[in-house]
């Protein structure tokens, strides 16, 4: 089919390029990394668990989704010099899928943003963490589609404004309160009323309890499906309607 | 080959609190042969990238209509996609990707199979002498290179046109005459090529019929030899002792003529065929003759005339 194979056109390409500098995943794991041995240890008296173990079960998996939302939203940034360089019309001007356009990238983040969160995953089974392959598969779904929205919108609002010195501050306007509204950090349990009745409209929020819940063992918790359902849906809203700026004119 | 009527086009930009309306272009005719170099000549902000973006399916025209190469632009973009090729006034390649592999991607987006596009690749490389750097990264070829590279992309899947824009913008005179003769070549391989170019000289020397345009209009059209003659014919000025003068005006009274104190102009169709007839005129009513000199319009005539402006200060 023409989609596919224009996206795993597009994707093999950037994975080419990526590939060809890997130090970026290093660099953007490092962060995180930098939290789960510097600020971990502080947890577990904070979250008043018994053990480490229970401190990084509910650390790590908010880690990831920081990860995820963050990762995803700063890859503007690269498409944006791609349409300074011309690639993009280049692109454009072929009859390749608009759609596989903006799939081939943000299937490449995608995968970037498994690799750094198996890397914080096996760093963290150090400090004791322990979960079955069959949820943190799941709960790598959850990241995955996390970050096919938060990519994609990305890419839309870099084709929108078409300009770094626009799409900084729009992404942190965006990432700060989604960031500390969503208890991804600390979970919300000790937060005044208000903050989580906020935090239930947060779709982030959703993704962090469901991805906790995957961590603690609890598959059956409501949290899980209604998490991956949320993230669904908008990762679908975004992909639609990135893939039409994409068709639009650019420049 | 083409064919569009009344093409427009405008935008609109914001400076701080106002809107302004930029009418890029205005009502553009064309009509562009198959198998030739078409020339669209202009300065800087006529609209000249505006027309080619909007025929190569990148912006939608405001109003007006297109067929290229037997496809309507407004009805079918995507057949006009596969049967055009087109290359930006700004370049296409990634620093960090190799011409090779920016090549086989492109080639592939077009449809081609993996081992078509290795073979179309290793063709144009050849074809366009950048053999010997195919494997570096484009951060490292010259301008005229990376310049061969971004019209090699543009043609690499055989279409029937190709848009370039500015090709030799930026070229040392070397280069630019390699690439006049890349263009030939394309032409001679079956292409219709459609540049763009503020050059004078290129649009004389390349294009086989150019449009000139200004502020978003076409403000003439022909072959550059037809705009020339158009506009004033060629002048001949003949240097002459003073007192022979009057005996060569009267000897070459058949012509458009205006006298000087040491000199005599005439206004002729073409210079060329007139010199010999003058010299034969003034020799058999002998006339004594200084020199002869022979002043052909140049675009830039063409461009002043029409519009009051020179091309080379605007
Ligand atoms: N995206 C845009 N938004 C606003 N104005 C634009 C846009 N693109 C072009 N223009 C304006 O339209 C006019 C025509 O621009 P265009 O790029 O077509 O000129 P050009 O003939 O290609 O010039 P040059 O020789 O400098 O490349 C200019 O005044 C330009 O500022
Ligand atoms: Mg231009």
């Amino acid at each position: 089919m023409k989609l596919l194979r224009d996206t795993s056109l597009i994707f093999n390409r950037q994975m080419q390029l990526l590939l060809r500098n890997p130090v970026w995943i290093l660099v953007g794991v490092f962060q995180p990394v930098m939290y789960l041995l510097l600020f971990a240890p502080l947890l577990k008296p904070a979250l008043q668990v018994q053990s480490n173990a229970a401190a990084y079960e509910i650390f790590v998996p908010g880690l990831l989704v920081l990860l995820a939302i963050f990762g995803g939203l700063f890859q503007g940034f690269g498409l944006i010099a791609e349409l300074r360089a011309g690639v993009i019309e280049r692109s454009r001007v072929t009859p390749v899928s608009r759609l596989a356009l903006l799939l081939g990238r943000s299937l490449r983040d995608v995968v970037s943003l498994i690799a750094q969160a198996v890397i914080i995953t096996l760093l963290a089974l150090l400090f004791d963490l322990r979960v079955f392959i069959g949820d943190l598969l799941l709960a790598y779904l959850m990241l995955a589609l996390i970050s096919l929205m938060t990519s994609a919108v990305s890419y839309g609002v870099a084709l929108a404004v078409k300009s770094e010195d626009a799409l900084a501050p729009l992404m942190n306007t965006v990432a700060q309160p989604v960031l500390l509204l969503s208890g991804i950090l600390l979970p919300l349990t000790y937060a005044p009323g208000w903050l989580q009745g906020i935090a239930d409209y947060n779709p982030f929020s959703w993704a962090v309890n469901g991805t906790r819940a995957l961590f603690r063992g609890d598959l059956g918790a409501p949290d899980v499906w209604q998490g991956l359902l949320i993230m669904a849906v908008l990762a679908v809203l975004a992909v639609a309607w990135s893939a039409r700026m994409f068709a639009r004119s650019v420049r | 080959m083409i064919e569009t009527r009344g093409l427009r086009k405008s935008f609109v930009s914001r400076q701080g609190r106002e809107k302004k309306t930029v009418e890029a272009v205005r009502g553009v005719d064309l009509d562009v042969a198959e198998g030739e170099i078409f020339g669209f000549l202009g300065p800087n902000g006529a609209g000249k990238t505006t027309t080619l973006r909007m025929l190569a399916t990148l912006i939608e025209p405001d109003d007006g209509s297109a067929t290229i190469a037997g496809a309507d632009l407004r009805a079918d973009p995507g057949e006009v996609r596969r049967r055009i090729g087109y290359v930006a006034q700004g370049g296409s390649t990634w620093d960090d990707s190799t011409a090779r592999e920016e090549l086989v991607l492109q080639a592939r987006l077009y449809g081609a199979s993996k081992s078509d596009a290795l073979a179309r690749a290793a063709r144009v490389l050849d074809g366009f002498q950048l053999s010997d750097y195919a494997d570096r990264k484009c951060k490292t070829y010259s301008g005229g290179q990376r310049r061969r590279v971004d019209i090699a992309l543009g043609i690499i899947h055989e279409p029937k046109v190709v848009f370039l824009d500015e090709p030799t913008t930026g070229l040392d005179p070397q280069s630019r005459a390699h690439m006049w003769d890349e263009i030939r070549r394309l032409r001679a391989e079956g292409m219709t090529v459609f540049i763009t170019t503020h050059y004078l000289d290129e649009a004389d020397a390349l294009c086989d019929r150019i449009s000139i345009m200004d502020n978003g209009e076409i403000v003439a059209s022909g072959t550059p030899t037809d705009l020339k003659r158009e506009i004033s014919g060629d002048v001949v000025r003949v240097g002459l002792p003073m007192e022979a003068v009057a005996a060569a005006a009267q000897a070459l009274n058949t012509y458009k003529i205006e006298t000087y104190d040491d000199s005599v102009r005439l206004y002729v169709e073409d210079g060329a065929v007139a010199i010999p007839q003058i010299l034969r005129a003034l020799d058999a009513a002998d006339v004594p003759l200084g020199t002869i000199e022979l002043h052909r319009p140049s675009l830039d005539d063409v461009f002043l005339t029409k519009t009051g402006r020179s091309l080379r200060e605007s």
